[in-house]
């Protein structure tokens, strides 16, 4: 018998939950006299940092690199409080095992909501500014003298008085022997003092990715591996009813057909097109249920009826719209749409798994080691110090790969069935495509009365669709009493993602309309379909006020000084109010998102009132701080890339209750022909809140585009993608 | 069996002639730079070289790859120097999460091979792999770099 406790999904989620930022905890940990040391026998001065003896600095971070560049930025701000040389900095990931075992010293793995610094970077800064004091501390121990005398910069300590210096390998040994400091003795440095973090300097993780050499969860391999491909029942919460095994037994490399859980198959071979060729020629019965009478019309039909349904849960309120709007003298309504996406991630959904009765091992590319620790637990049936997991590169994320760990349950469920042999199960694009966790299907009607005089005098924003949390979360929405509070990000009263704009009377709430497609958490969140509703019928009322889209926002902005500030930063950078050139057309949006504020300004020309060309967008991030001014330029690059390219191509359709986009020909993405010219300014105004980088922008490059071929052609469209439209980017 | 020059090198695989080259490369070679992104010649992640010119691997059968010479991710520096592209990719901090870009170096490479100071619309007629983290900005800038290298 054990004692370890089983780790159950959920307790990690309220665990991650409850630790929040605050993990001095772990800094606290007395090592004692014996030295924890890094797997090269280098030793540890505390979780965060490892000092190799040739002076190399291996900085250790337990959120996941994806691309968004959260780890050359992490490392930035250790190394910016380590005081230590940034040419010698590398980087490690520590594994959930490790972290269970030292009481969650690295704090949360989960690296989604644009969390990744804005949520870590007080204990990595202290986690640097202690090891610092401890390697300071060493020197002076050495010398004989109080470490007052000494300070530290570039990886050396220098003893003021005598000029003595030391290398911080040299006394890392003596380092790591020392109880950590108390953190109440930790002064942090002033952003405006930072020399490595607040630069532009290159990412740490770039060099292997050129040449092949970067080994993602996909390319993995390990000593007497098989590979297994999977079919899951296509229609979502369809059975399994059978399949004929002997009929693809003897196909070449075949070594195994098994079912995985109750709604899927998997065929394992020697490699994956042996696996992948018989699954094709798999015979196989589903029991595909109710759902599979479920189509988009009848979605569609259903949001349709929540637009004006009775019952809603309040996300922001003022006055009392509901009479302000029935006494009006005029008013104007319009209803949106915003369709299911699938993340498609470059890299599909895949993960490796080697299960004995003693020992259960998974690699896969993850948001959340933690999560992904906890699915292969329950799947496992192991207690925690027999299951560990291993984080290889991910090939994207985009909210994915965080809270959703199914492919790392089906990997362990088929491992279990060939005990000792490690099994890589690669996802094809089809099965990826069919098995998302979709972005959620949404309808929004806006109404906007106004007096005599066309002032606006109340807005109601009703929002008829899919709750995310209610799925993945559902005892958030029980707490809420059935409300998901999510679904209001960019709308909310208060906190990182509250509403931008006061209005004399306000009612946004939503009519909660689930579907049997699974909701997920696609980059962006909710904040991609209501900065479209709220950002484009904004342009609505001003033109219903016959007032400039810029000047009507303003008079609603006298309280959100910091949303007038992007919206203002791209106004003047657009050149807002002056001629633009022939045949160029303006739009605007902004909005609050994951604690930062953002705003965008787009320029555009349409030919045959169809095809559209973005030429340039700026885009405003008031962040608090800027920790990697070129990553975030990237970020906010990337963002428009993954926003346009669902606002222009994609959506997931339903029929007979299955996806029907398989494959990147009908869920096109943008190219590089289309890409608009970025420009992003970085307006950091400090303050004690981080904001999130990753997501934020990509709301806004939608409405503004949006709102630039509104003025360009009269046509307000009002549902997605553009293509069913007729409108192509070009 | 089929016999095929990979990076200068000769391999006699015994593999189905048609089994896709991608799969061949990352399964029976072992050089896994060569990515899987769609399977239907659509994003450009299995970009490698058939005698010079840029190919989707997912969707060539071995058997055609036969008697060529193939240049994958893994063979297009020459020992420890760089490509220009890659340079140019490095000097510029191009990758994200890095997935499609040995892909997109190798259609890269062969455009420049092709025409050496490509302009901007060189580059949109003939570099259409997907990026999904969108680093296109950075794409542009370091193919015109790498031209003037």
């Amino acid at each position: 018998m054990t004692t370890t406790p089983r780790i159950s999904r959920r307790s990690f989620i309220i665990g991650t939950a409850a630790v929040g930022g605050g993990l001095a905890l772990g800094l606290r940990l007395p090592f004692g006299p014996e030295v924890v040391r890094a797997a090269d026998g280098s030793p540890e001065i505390n979780a965060w940092v490892v000092i190799r003896p040739d002076d190399t600095v291996v900085i250790r971070v337990a959120r996941s690199e994806m691309g968004q560049g959260t780890i050359t930025g992490l490392a930035q701000l250790v190394a910016e409080e380590l005081e230590c040389n940034w040419s010698k900095v590398t980087y490690e990931y520590p594994t959930p095992g490790q972290n269970i075992k030292r009481k969650r010293v690295w704090g949360s793995f989960s690296t989604g909501g644009s969390r990744g610094i804005r949520t870590s970077h007080d204990y990595v800064r202290q986690g640097g500014a202690a090891a610092r004091m401890m390697l300071v501390q060493a020197a002076a121990n050495q010398w004989g003298v109080p470490a007052a005398e000494c300070s530290a910069a570039n990886s050396i300590v220098t003893h003021g008085p005598t000029g003595r210096t030391v290398t911080y390998g040299g006394v890392a040994e003596a380092a790591a022997k020392l109880r950590a400091p108390d953190p109440k003795s930790i002064t942090l440095k002033d952003p405006k003092s930072w020399k490595v973090a607040g630069r532009s300097v290159k990412r740490l993780d770039t060099a292997d990715k050129l040449t092949g050499k970067q080994v993602y969860g996909f390319d993995l391999k390990l000593p007497g591996m098989l590979n297994a491909a999977i079919r899951d029942c296509p229609v979502f919460g369809g059975k399994l009813k059978s399949f004929n095994a002997a009929k693809v037994a003897r196909m070449k490399g075949v070594k195994k057909v098994v079912r995985v859980g109750d709604s899927a198959v998997a065929v394992v071979a020697d490699t994956w097109w042996h696996a992948k060729t018989a699954l094709d020629a798999l015979p196989v019965v589903w029991d595909e249920g109710e759902n599979a009478k479920v189509s988009s019309a009848t979605i569609a039909a259903m949001l349709k009826a929540g637009l004006d349904a009775e019952q809603a849960f309040v996300g922001n309120q003022a006055g009392n719209a509901k009479s302000a709007i029935a006494s009006a003298p005029s008013k104007i309504e319009a209803v949106y749409s915003y369709p299911f996406l699938n993340h498609a991630c470059m890299e599909p959904m895949n993960a490796t798994a080697r299960y004995t009765p003693d020992k259960c091992e998974v690699w896969v590319p993850t948001q959340d080691g933690e999560a992904s620790f906890a699915a292969l637990q329950e799947a496992s049936g192991l207690p925690a110090d027999k299951c560990e997991v291993y984080k290889i590169n991910l090939g994207g994320g985009f909210g994915r790969r965080g809270a959703f760990q199914d492919y790392v349950t089906q990997a362990v469920q088929i491992a279990k069935q060939m005990p000792g042999t490690p099994v890589k199960l690669l996802w094809s694009r089809e099965e990826d495509m069919l098995h998302g966790h979709y972005h959620p299907i949404m309808q929004c009607k806006l109404t906007g009365a106004f007096d005599a005089g066309n002032n606006l005098t109340a807005l109601h924003v009703r929002l008829s669709g899919q709750s995310i949390l209610a799925a993945v979360r559902p005892h958030i929405v029980e707490k809420e009493k059935g409300r998901d509070p999510l679904t209001f990000q960019g709308l909310a009263t208060s906190g990182e993602h509250a509403f931008g704009y006061t209005f004399p009377n306000l009612m946004i709430d939503h009519a909660m309309r689930n579907t049997h497609v699974p909701p997920g958490f696609w980059r962006g969140v909710n904040i991609n379909q209501n900065c479209i509703f709220m950002e484009c019928f904004m342009d609505e009322l001003a033109d219903a006020a016959g007032q400039d889209p810029l000047e009507f926002r303003r008079r609603f902005m006298a309280k959100h000084p910091r949303n007038l500030g992007v919206l203002n930063a791209v106004a003047e950078r657009i050149g807002w109010g002056k001629p633009a050139p022939k045949g160029i057309y303006r739009g605007l949006a902004q909005m609050k998102a994951f604690n930062s504020y953002v705003a965008a300004a787009a320029e555009i020309s349409v030919e045959d009132r169809s095809k559209v060309k973005i030429h340039r967008i700026v885009a405003a991030t008031d962040p608090g701080y800027a920790v990697n001014p070129a990553q975030i330029e990237r970020q906010v690059a990337g963002s428009f890339v993954y926003g346009l390219s669902a606002l222009f191509y994609q959506e997931n359709t339903v029929k007979n209750g299955r996806i029907v986009e398989q494959n990147f020909d009908t869920f096109n993405s943008m190219r590089i022909a289309q890409m608009p010219k970025v420009e992003s300014i970085i307006m950091p105004t400090g303050g004690t809140v981080w904001g999130g980088i990753g997501e934020p922008t990509i709301c806004v490059a939608a409405p503004a585009v949006l709102n630039a071929f509104y003025r360009a052609t009269n046509r307000r469209i009002r549902s997605f993608p553009l293509k069913n439209h007729g409108i192509v980017l070009v | 069996m089929v016999k095929l020059t990979i990076n200068g090198k000769s391999h006699q695989i015994d593999v189905e002639s048609n089994t896709p080259l991608l799969w061949v490369l990352r399964e029976q070679v072992g050089l896994t730079g060569t990515k899987y992104g769609c399977g239907i010649a659509q994003c450009g992640a299995c970009t490698v070289h058939l005698d010079g010119k840029a190919v989707r691997s997912c969707a060539i059968p071995v058997s055609a790859a036969a008697g060529k010479r193939i240049t994958t991710i893994e063979g297009l520096a020459t020992g420890a120097v760089l490509h220009k592209v890659q340079q140019a990719w490095l000097d510029h901090d191009v990758p994200q999460c890095g997935y499609c870009q040995t892909g997109m170096i190798m259609a890269v490479a062969a455009l420049l091979a092709e025409k050496p100071r490509p302009t901007d619309a060189d580059i949109n007629a003939s570099i259409t792999n997907i990026c999904r983290c969108g680093t296109f900005q950075q794409v542009r800038e370091a193919i015109h770099a790498a031209a003037k290298a």
